[in-house]
């Protein structure tokens, strides 16, 4: 028996709330989203009855505190059906993943003259790290540019591939645009040249298909905040390999096996790259958030958020001089747009006053907004708890708003 | 002219009569839509702040004791706010821009939507206008 998708808005307190003196209309699900009461609980329950740090530690909390984390990973694994436990690694988020393996990889396998690929669609997370390293390794940062859909061609991308290329960093969902990027066929074209790619999945891994083995996805990075657990815990995955052959990120406690002055010998998977006291309780709160996620059938909350954008493209399309951006064939989550003659920045503040959350400007996204000439957008971005009647009041907001502002 | 007390305590009572927030934006972008435009020579880029959402053009100058200053945004909600701070310093004694507490804008609760945005500038704007006050009495006013 599977959850009711309309059941889900009551599970989450905040939604309750009024803000400036409106009912609070929530659309700002790709910075983050909200929190189900038993995430919350869950929380508060670890600290309540739980705290202790994990890992050998022998006195029963400790214990408890750690199959309780191992319980966390060992969910997370099988919500991205990884092979094994320990390719699952806890981090503070996917920025935090992106930079361990940006680091880690750079060092052991790039060299001057080398080549890493990111694609223009890619979050500042995403992109910045692998410019960085690219500099200190002396090595190229080539970037895939999108077309007038707000998609990437496959058809350059093939032809960037060569024997040089030693990474490909792509994101499935576009933060910005919402376009959904054919990550299967950029890895199967990635592998035929023997590089492996990583994958954000910040965007796409709360919306659409999250399987790391079908993907076949060398790594795969994601947020807990934006998939309904807690901020300050993500998640890195590697295919056992890989991971094997990465030096450690961070050194210290944890992630070592023996340490004399001369020398260490790391510990092994999936502590090698956990070193100190990880986020426990947070750890805990995600494996909540996926026992969560996993009573919808997927088939139909997929479904039913993609039923969803297309309600709200069509009411935004209908209001005069109001641009959508990108036409991806497809797109999750996101309503990028803004009204000609509008800065995006006015539209937020007044929307907010409507008790509307959107976010507004360059989206961690600079390139995009380049390529596009513009300054910035407002972006709706939508979550399990959504409705049609949210999407309703942000189209009345936004002609409200054009009501206001043109004269 | 009446003093900068007078003026805020006039604004506060103007947004009093006003219902709710989209009808207290409503009236300060229409103060924004109202205020004199900055002169094209004034609007260059040594005049700009640049924010992270939203640019400000800002110009003080002084004469004769007396603060006088342009400014423009492209964002018509920080032009509001803009024109709010023109309609109580602009014309003023330096000494009185100085000396001025700036409360109504706390007091009707418009800046929290925007204090949050780092460079939103107006926090830097009216430090601006309060360094210039200092200049122009120094000068002898």
């Amino acid at each position: 028996m599977t959850k009711d998708i309309h059941s889900a808005r009551a599970d989450f307190p905040i939604l309750k709330q009024s803000v400036n003196d409106h009912p609070l209309v929530y659309l700002d699900n790709a910075a983050t989203t909200q929190k189900p009461q038993v995430v919350i609980d869950a929380l508060v329950d670890y600290y309540t009855r739980l705290n202790a740090n994990i890992h050998r530690g022998n006195h029963s909390l400790a214990v408890q505190a750690t199959e309780a984390y191992e319980r966390a990973r060992r969910k997370v694994a099988a919500y991205i059906n990884a092979e094994r436990n320990h390719e699952v690694i806890f981090t503070r988020g996917t920025t935090e993943s992106v930079n361990l393996l940006a680091y880690t990889y750079g060092e052991k396998f790039v060299q001057a003259g080398d080549e890493v690929i990111v694609t223009q669609l890619e979050h500042h997370s995403n992109y910045v790290p692998w410019q960085q390293m690219c500099l200190r390794r002396r090595a190229t940062f080539r970037i895939l540019p999108f077309n007038e859909h707000g998609e990437l061609d496959l058809a350059l991308f093939e032809r960037m591939l060569n024997e040089k290329t030693r990474l490909v960093a792509v994101n499935h969902v576009s933060n910005s645009l919402g376009t959904v990027n054919p990550v299967e066929e950029i890895i199967r074209l990635a592998h035929a040249h023997e590089v492996p790619v990583l994958v954000d999945a910040a965007q796409s891994v709360q919306h659409i298909a999250h399987d790391v083995q079908s993907m076949d996805a060398d790594f795969y990075v994601f947020s807990g905040h934006k998939m309904y657990g807690p901020m300050g815990i993500g998640i890195f995955y590697g295919k056992e390999k890989w991971l094997e052959a990465l030096p450690p990120f961070l050194s210290g406690g944890e992630m070592i096996d023996t340490v004399t002055p001369e020398k260490v010998t790391f510990n092994v998977l999936p502590y090698k790259f956990e070193a100190g006291t990880p986020n426990v309780a947070q750890a805990i709160g995600l494996g909540v958030a996926i026992d969560y996620l996993k009573q919808f059938d997927p088939l139909e909350l997929q479904g039913y958020e993609e039923d969803l954008l297309v309600y709200g493209l069509n009411l935004l399309s209908e209001i005069p001089d109001l641009i959508i951006y990108g036409s991806p064939a497809q797109r999750s989550g996101i309503l990028p747009f803004n009204v000609n003659g509008i800065q995006h920045y006015d539209m937020g503040v007044l929307l907010d006053t409507m008790g509307i959350a959107v976010r507004t400007g360059q989206h961690c996204t600079q390139p995009i907004m380049d390529a596009l000439h513009i300054s910035g957008t407002v972006r709706a971005s939508l979550a399990l708890y959504n409705n049609q009647e949210d999407l309703e009041k942000l189209a009345n907001g936004v002609r409200r708003v054009i009501k206001m502002l043109k004269r | 002219m009446p003093g900068i007390q007078e003026l805020q305590k006039d604004l506060s009572d103007d947004f009093a009569l006003l219902a709710n927030w989209e009808e207290k934006y409503e009236y300060l972008i229409e103060m924004g839509m109202d205020m004199p435009a900055m002169k094209p020579e004034s609007k260059v880029d040594e005049n700009l702040v640049k924010g992270c959402q939203s640019s400000v053009w800002f110009d003080v100058k002084c004469q004769d004791g007396i603060i006088f200053f342009e400014a423009d945004s492209d964002s018509l909600v920080v032009k509001g706010m803009v024109a709010m701070l023109y309609k109580l310093l602009n014309n003023q004694p330096a000494k009185e821009v100085l000396e001025a507490e700036l409360s109504v804008f706390e007091e009707l609760g418009l800046w929290r939507h925007i204090s949050s945005q780092r460079s939103n500038g107006l926090t830097a704007m009216v430090a601006h206008l309060k360094a210039e006050a200092v200049d122009c009495l120094a000068k002898g006013g």
